[in-house]
């Protein structure tokens, strides 16, 4: 069984279609990685995943279970029920570009404040918890700190042990890296590689075409909102079929 | 010139029932005030038209009249309706004290709303994507996340108004309180010191203002620390 599905995913902007017709299937595991150019609709169609953005058509399964989704007067969609939302959203945790920590708490507090809130874990045991993930992504020494007075690299992975404290089934990954100095970009990757590693469901909209080869076990190319190469990375980004792949990665293959 | 203090010393404790009279003014003002600001700055903030007009409209028309015109009305205005005369808030409404403390929260109330509006309208959109892709309802975004961070946002100009409620509590001298003001006022006509009786009303609350500026800073340090600039 799935543990991510998307079919047919559509969403337009006014008449601008941005995503016609994406799907996606995740097996406990896998680590997919979807590339493109700016405006191929890559981060549109994570943002559908958790319904950050309204798709216009599509439908989205979690671990089988069908996210319900009834359509507005313009026609974009949106959860049937807020509750099942709610739930689905917190078994679905993502990781943003600009990391959106809350800025009025400290790194502990911001890793604390959902599974508290929303899962119902008791404090001592989310705190413990919190710093179990602090120390796996490296920044145990900055739990006290708020987000302004930490680099980047530190608040990525603080927004990453963020994430990780909700136990979530899947992972999204908003392009985790294009917010960060070039130094900063490895603390970064290696963290979700080791996350990889353990076996995490993760979905990554990403640009570090090494960290699509090396690390995930798919690779889905979106070109103008539709899907013009998936399968294996290796294999597609050694060997790319379709024109548009080869170009994008003449431009960006490093 | 020759500045005679004595008459003040003599009656200081005239002063001193002052500043407490003047202290609770302020203080049940603000409370009621804030408490009546949260639930209209979120209506400002509201995506509903008419649940935004209602508090749009309530705001515009006290931050668009003087607060001495709003004390007027409720003090001696609404006591020429019959029907407020035999109503069971007559009690209340006859009484400078309820009367000033209603006109005074009523017109922070406005302004504070006003101040919490804007600052929740400045929290990055980033971080309620955030809580909502935690699977927060909206109930706990704005009671966990929103609110929190706007209320701190919002200490450095609503400590202006606080301030500016401490000076507005003057007017309850007219409706014949005796606060900082109503002191002045009574030794003034006692003993035609004007000056004297007004410079050390003015010195009362130059303390006062000092006393809530640090207080003030003592709060920003300890819930602002966040916008501070990082420590060496």
């Amino acid at each position: 069984m799935y543990k991510l599905e998307v079919q047919d995913l559509h969403k337009r902007y006014g008449s601008h279609e941005v995503l016609k017709g994406v799907s996606l299937a995740a097996k406990a595991g896998d680590v997919i990685s979807i590339i493109g150019s700016s405006g191929s609709g890559k981060s549109t169609f994570l943002r559908c995943i958790n319904l950050l953005e309204q798709p216009h058509g599509g439908k989205i399964l979690l671990n089988g279970e069908e996210l319900k989704l009834v359509a507005n007067k313009e026609g974009a969609l949106k959860a049937a029920d807020p509750k099942q939302l709610q739930r689905m959203r917190s078994r679905l945790s993502m990781v943003f570009q600009h990391f959106n920590l809350w800025a009025h708490m400290t790194a502990l507090e911001n890793i604390i404040e959902a599974p508290v809130h929303v899962l119902g874990v008791p404090k001592k045991e989310a705190i413990e918890k919190a710093e179990h993930y602090l120390n796996k992504v490296g920044v145990a020494h900055r739990k006290g700190a708020y987000p302004a007075h930490m680099s980047g690299g530190e608040q990525q992975r603080v927004a990453i042990a963020r994430a990780l404290a909700m136990e979530p089934e899947v992972m999204l990954f908003d392009e985790p890296t294009s917010a960060l100095d070039p130094e900063l970009v490895g603390e970064v990757l290696k963290v979700m590689q080791d996350l990889a590693q353990e076996g995490r469901t993760m979905v990554v909209v990403t640009h570090e075409m090494g960290f699509a080869r090396e690390v995930s076990n798919q690779l889905v190319f979106l070109h103008k909102g539709v899907v013009e190469e998936r399968g294996c990375p290796k294999e597609v980004l050694v060997n790319p079929q379709s024109d548009r792949l080869k170009q994008f990665l003449s431009g960006s293959l490093k | 010139m020759i500045f005679d203090f004595s008459p003040i010393w003599e009656n200081i404790h005239l002063y001193l029932g002052g500043i407490l009279i003047t202290l609770k003014l302020l203080a049940i003002s603000l409370t009621f005030g804030l408490a009546a600001a949260i639930p209209l700055g979120l209506m400002r903030v509201s995506k509903q038209p008419l649940v935004n007009a209602i508090a749009w409209l309530y705001t515009y028309v006290i931050r668009g009249t003087p607060m001495l015109v709003q004390l007027f009305l409720i003090y001696y205005g609404l006591a020429q309706f019959a029907a407020v005369r035999e109503s069971m808030l007559w009690p209340y409404l006859s009484n400078a004290t309820f009367c000033a403390c209603l006109a005074f929260a009523i017109n922070t109330s406005a302004y504070s709303a006003e101040i919490l509006a804007g600052s929740l309208k400045s929290i990055p959109h980033g971080e309620i994507e955030a809580a909502k892709a935690m699977g927060m309802s909206r109930a706990k975004l704005y009671r966990r996340i929103l609110l929190p961070s706007a209320l701190r946002r919002a200490l450095p100009q609503y400590s202006n108004e606080v301030i500016m409620m401490l000076h507005t509590t003057s007017l309850a001298s007219i409706v014949t309180l005796v606060d900082i003001t109503g002191a002045a006022k009574t030794i003034n006509s006692q003993f035609y010191l004007a000056f004297e009786a007004y410079i050390t009303a003015g010195a009362i609350y130059l303390c006062l203002t000092f006393v809530l500026v640090r207080l003030f800073k003592l709060a920003e340090r300890r819930w602002l620390a966040y916008l501070a600039p990082r420590k060496a």
